[in-house]
């Protein structure tokens, strides 16, 4: 009787979250669908800010949807047993976070009924073309690693698959650091680093969302992380934190040292208004350096620091990437150096950006249709990591 | 244990299809994309032919905007009066900061000879034709605005509202990115220059010289030869076919 | 030992049997004989309404004597000779070819609206709404002829380096 009573708890419980997942979803597609109708002019984007609060969801969610993937390598890849039974809930989340990033990058196009002209049409020097392909790449490799975990037969096959998902995941992320990598036009853009730092980038947001819903998954249903294997993964995650850090610093330190580039670096780091205070209240204070004293410190750092640590990451990543997406294109071009310049066209002046509701619901829609996606995949299969079986599992 | 394998069994099949529904479409597509290649030997667009435009920007008078007025009127657009209107011609004030000296600029896309623009569009829609001119071909254009990133000259706009009434020989429209066609639709008609670079003339201003970059005897040949010009980002290495006296 | 289970509780691998789907039929079948017959001819009705009002009358040219191709090639083909034609004037810049899409608004603008696509009974507008395919070229393209041949010198016809003769819009070659 108990347990049919859990069962019908669970099952409820089940439809209320799809429900709130499939609302938050259809605000998002809303909100697209008036930007298709009466054009770009209801959002906050412009001629100078081209990129708006849109691609900051997006980008993060394809972010961490390859670093998300980073658990299950470190079981497929290198063999650890902790990691490779929670290796099938990263593959969940991998999948379902690049469907919500790629869902709100599509809408936001200004004409997203030519996706088929995208998928049809390739220039090859385009790094965003080269994405199109390693997006879709990248859910399909993912749909077989996940098979070969499930499959009893194929369970063999799981390292390869692992080892494929890998690499096909650095090849991503470097495309993603590299649609900002290779614009030489733009002062905030146009490095080699920016690659080599989304990856480092993806490690922590990945981990920082992986643990989020394993700990969801995990207060449910009444379980607890071992408290060793907690220590280790929130030394992970401190680790990915602080090399992201150092990264971050590295690229402001050059660019800075820079004469040219001077004036850019004064504008993000402390004359720019909304866009330090991002920086280094957003993104170094409450991205980096909280989480790395939530982590790392020796009564702070339990189950409930880790949480907390894991949701300021994730906060941090949002400022870090409207400083470097807006941050980016509001500063002007420079077009007659040692000039200063205006025009009826923004010339010479930083540009003017505030987000409109269509952009933060269109953002958030995604969030939305990840976390359906993952709420629908955790009910109909056996995401759930199992730490107390004797034998290994997967 | 028959639950199991029938449910797997329902789930692979299940599986099976989708991927077969999912696929079978892009057999189609596939077939699409072969067929779409552009029009071969571009009979309109001449490959010897190189177009290009010197500014003196000392004939350029501060507050003069017959070259702006003139393209607005040739390509449809409406005088722009918010950040979202598109503008394919503007004039930028400019002080030199150590020395005090003022000029004021018109800047256009500058038709480029290694566009980044063309490099980053995903689709192929922003493209150089075979005479130099670097366009949109709004049929392919998906509005992702890269090429706006991607552009150091701030030359493209994207237009942000429905538009109605446009010329029939410059078809333009909402969700799409544009710029500066140097009057690509006068030039294959047999006309000899621009709006921009007409009204300037017709003014008496003589500003702005339009020609053939390729042709040593046409008159902005013999000009960038005799005069002193830069192109706008040099140091960038895109070979912009726009030149610039006097700066 | 508890049996695994998952977050939101879904049952151990082997799963439990769902009912779902059938909830529509059953609705379907409750319904009395009368309410069923009268919903799925309220349905066929709509349905098959546009094929009941009969096919669109379409407004003669105002201008020329006979279209560029005849009729039902027309009908069949006008999108791909466009999707063609469209490629050869943007990237090889031909224009005034026989398929171009200039010459058809220039030939077919309504007497009265002076347009392909502003009135239900306009050319473009009568068969896409009849057939319900949505047209894509009028949010970019004019729907009004430009009156004057303007932007062609008068008299002289743009020529290829083949020395062959590019028509102006509307004119057979």
């Amino acid at each position: 009787m108990q347990a049919l009573m859990n069962a019908r708890n669970e099952s409820r419980n089940f439809w209320l979250l799809a429900a709130f997942g499939a609302l938050v979803t259809a605000a998002g597609l809303g909100a697209a669908h008036l930007m298709e109708e009466h054009g770009h002019a209801i959002t906050g984007m412009d001629n100078a800010v081209v990129w708006g609060m849109p691609h900051v969801f997006a980008i993060f969610m394809i972010v961490a949807a390859s670093g998300v993937l980073n658990v299950a390598s470190i079981g497929s890849v290198f063999g650890k047993p902790e990691y490779k039974r929670r290796a099938p809930l990263s593959g969940l989340l991998s999948i379902a976070m690049l469907a919500g990033g790629l869902m709100v990058l599509m809408l936001d196009l200004g004409r997203p009924e030519r996706i088929v002209v995208a998928a049809t049409h390739y220039n090859l020097s385009s790094v965003f073309a080269w994405n199109v392909l390693l997006y879709s790449g990248m859910v399909a490799i993912v749909a077989i690693y996940l098979w070969t975990m499930f499959e009893r037969r194929f369970n063999a096959w799981s390292r390869p698959a692992g080892i494929a998902a890998l690499v096909w995941r650095f090849v991503l992320t470097t495309g993603t650091g590299s649609i900002f990598g290779f614009l030489v036009a733009r002062q905030a853009y146009g490095t080699a680093l920016l690659a080599p730092l989304f990856i480092v980038l993806s490690f922590g947001w990945g981990l920082a969302v992986f643990l989020v819903v394993q700990a969801s998954m995990y207060r449910w249903n009444g379980r607890h992380l071992d408290p060793a294997l907690q220590r280790r993964l929130a030394r992970l995650l401190g680790v990915f934190v602080a090399a992201a850090l150092f990264l971050v610093a590295v690229q402001h330190l050059t660019s800075g040292y820079f004469a040219r580039q001077q004036a850019f670096e004064a504008f993000i780091l402390r004359d720019g208004g909304v866009y330090p205070w991002l920086f280094w209240g957003g993104y170094v204070l409450v991205g980096a350096a909280l989480p790395l004293l939530l982590l790392f410190h020796p009564r702070l750092g339990g189950e409930g620091g880790m949480l907390a640590a894991c949701l300021l990451i994730v906060l941090g990543a949002f400022a870090w990437l409207y400083v470097f997406i807006i941050g980016g294109q509001a500063f002007p071009l420079e077009i007659f150096p040692g000039a200063v310049v205006s025009s009826s066209f923004g010339d010479g002046a930083i540009a003017d950006y505030a987000p409109a509701w269509p952009e933060w619901l269109l953002g958030i829609g995604g969030l939305g249709a990840a976390f359906l996606l993952t709420v629908i995949g955790v009910r109909a299969f056996d995401f759930m990591p199992q730490d107390d079986l004797a034998s290994g599992g997967h | 244990m028959s639950d199991d394998k029938s449910r797997r069994g329902f789930l692979g099949m299940a599986a099976a299809g989708l991927a077969g529904v999912m696929l079978a479409p892009g057999i189609r597509l596939v077939e699409v994309a072969q067929a779409a290649t552009p029009g071969g030997a571009s009979a309109g667009a001449n490959p010897k032919v190189r177009w290009g435009m010197l500014i003196d920007t000392t004939k350029c008078a501060s507050g003069c905007t017959d070259c702006v007025d003139a393209c607005n009127a040739e390509n449809g657009l409406a005088k722009p009066t918010r950040s979202t209107d598109p503008q394919w011609i503007r004039k930028v004030e400019i002080k030199e900061i150590k020395t005090g000296r003022q000029s004021s600029v018109p800047v256009m896309c500058q038709h480029c000879a290694e566009p980044p623009c063309v490099d980053v569009c995903p689709t192929g829609a922003s493209f150089k034709r075979a005479d130099g001119i670097v366009l949109v071909d709004r049929h392919s254009c998906i509005g992702c605005r890269y090429c706006m990133m991607a552009c150091p000259y701030k030359a493209r706009s994207f237009v942000h509202e429905p538009l109605t009434d446009q010329k029939p020989d410059v078809p333009r429209g909402k969700g799409c990115v544009e710029s500066c066609t140097l009057c690509v639709h006068r030039l294959d008609a047999g006309q000899k220059t621009t709006a921009c670079a007409e009204a300037c003339t017709k003014a008496g201003h003589g500003a702005i010289v339009f020609g053939d970059l390729n042709d040593p005897s046409s008159e902005i040949s013999r000009r960038v030869r005799e005069v002193r010009s830069t192109q706008l980002r040099a140091d960038l290495r895109l070979d912009p076919g726009v030149r610039y006296a006097g700066l | 030992m508890t049996p695994p289970q998952s977050a939101c509780g879904a049952s151990a691998p082997g799963g439990q049997r769902q009912r779902t789907g059938r909830a529509g039929s059953a609705a379907f079948a409750r319904l009395g004989r009368a309410a069923r017959g009268a919903l799925v001819s309220a349905v066929l009705a709509v349905a098959a309404g546009p094929a009941v009002a009969g096919p669109p009358v379409i407004e003669r040219a105002a201008k020329g004597e006979r279209c560029v191709e005849d009729t039902a090639t027309m009908r069949r083909n006008h999108m791909r000779f466009l999707e063609h034609q469209r490629d050869d004037t943007v990237h090889g810049g031909l224009r005034g070819a026989k398929h171009s899409l200039k010459g058809c608004v220039d030939c077919h603008a309504s007497k009265t609206t002076g347009s392909v696509a502003a009135a239900k009974t306009d050319f473009c507008v009568v068969c896409h709404t009849y057939a319900a395919v949505k047209i894509d070229c009028f949010g970019c393209h004019a729907t009004k002829p430009d009156g004057v041949i303007a932007t062609r010198p008068s008299g002289a016809l743009a020529t290829q380096p083949n020395g062959a003769l590019a028509t102006a819009a509307g004119a057979k070659p």
